[in-house]
């Protein structure tokens, strides 16, 4: 392995990334706290960790814990519709999509994620696997569950 | 990137701050000859980078060297650039700073120190600081040694000079020595070539 790069560098790289998919499964007023219990986390573990070759998909598996720590915390309240589209729109995803993103916030946290990670953040299957602590065909099988109830949410 | 992940990244580098995260904090600061890279440890100023120094490979060099956990955390260096600003206006003469020398080992460190005893408008020679190190015939290596400073400015090496009285060398580049040495009021201001 190379050596591992400042903290500032993966803070710089994928805090944008780790707020987008915060954002997609616990909601706005979630995502900043959770937000921070990731960083501190990571920053914590950093020193010790011995693979760097997937440095996003650590951070968003770490995400992802907090994320559901957050639901556990709050008796899985879902998330108010109307701030899921606003805070959408400001992390410059098109105002169109609104109606979409906020279906989105209503999925079941797994589902939810796994929608996030694929269309908010762009993730192969294989990181959102990684992201969700899952295998590749669980992942798929969130991902699919998750469109096909769009699906049926948005007709 | 969004204002909102500003916020969010602004509480958690005061988290890290709180729970002594931060084993190694930086930031940049303006200087009349550029920006200059401020790196402390919770020991004290452990590194400056000149305005020549690459701040990237510096900070790769830290994270090598010190500790992984590199962050920018500006606040954490208010002291720093009070006292270099106030250095740079000519109001201040010393500095206070605690300062971390992990960089450095054996006779280099021993020479560095002895740099840091070097007061305003005073200059020496690598012969002197040879010797104040403990080994007047390692000039050569107090040479390096003074070359090698990781905390310059701070740790004054621009005050030593070439045995014999020429200027010598200088890590930020001789005009920059030439303008600290002119600052402390020790090179006139259009210096002899």
């Amino acid at each position: 392995m190379t050596a591992l790069p400042p903290f500032q560098t993966v803070l710089d790289d994928h805090a944008g990334a780790v707020m987008a998919i915060l954002h997609g499964a616990v909601g706005r007023d979630g995502a900043e706290d959770c937000f921070q219990e990731t960083f501190l986390a990571a920053l914590r573990a950093y020193p010790r960790l011995e693979d760097d070759s997937n440095l996003r998909g650590w951070l968003l598996t770490i995400a992802h814990r907090k994320a559901i720590d957050h639901h556990r915390a709050r008796g899985r309240n879902p998330v108010p519709v109307a701030e899921v589209a606003e805070v959408a729109t400001q992390d410059d995803i098109p105002e169109r999509d609104e109606q979409l993103w906020a279906a989105v916030g209503t999925l079941p946290p797994k589902q939810r994620a796994a929608v996030a990670l694929r269309y908010g953040s762009d993730l192969p299957h294989n990181e959102i696997a990684a992201a969700l602590g899952c295998s590749p065909e669980a992942a798929r099988r969130s991902l699919h569950e998750g469109l096909k109830r769009l699906r049926k949410e948005l007709a | 990137m969004s204002t909102k992940t500003d916020t969010a990244i602004d509480k958690f580098r005061a988290r890290a701050a709180e729970e002594g995260l931060l084993d190694v904090a930086y930031t940049t600061t303006d200087s009349p000859f550029g920006p200059l890279l401020l790196a402390q440890t919770p020991r004290g100023l452990v590194r400056v980078g000149l305005p020549n120094q690459d701040a990237d490979e510096l900070l790769t060099d830290l994270a090598t060297r010190v500790s992984t956990r590199v962050l920018e955390a500006p606040g954490e260096l208010d002291e720093v650039r009070r006292e270099l600003d106030l250095y740079f206006e000519g109001k201040l003469e010393s500095f206070g700073l605690p300062l971390d020398w992990q960089l450095s080992g054996g006779f280099r460190q021993r020479v560095l120190r002895a740099i840091d005893r070097i007061l305003y408008v005073e200059t020496r020679s690598s012969t002197e600081m040879a010797r104040k190190a403990g080994n007047e015939r390692a000039v050569r290596a107090a040479g390096t040694a003074c070359g090698s400073n990781p905390i310059p400015l701070v740790v004054p090496c621009h005050r030593v000079l070439r045995t014999g009285g020429a200027l010598g060398g200088y890590g930020g580049g001789l005009p920059m020595k030439e303008a600290l040495l002119q600052l402390e009021g020790v090179l006139d201001e259009s210096p002899a070539v």
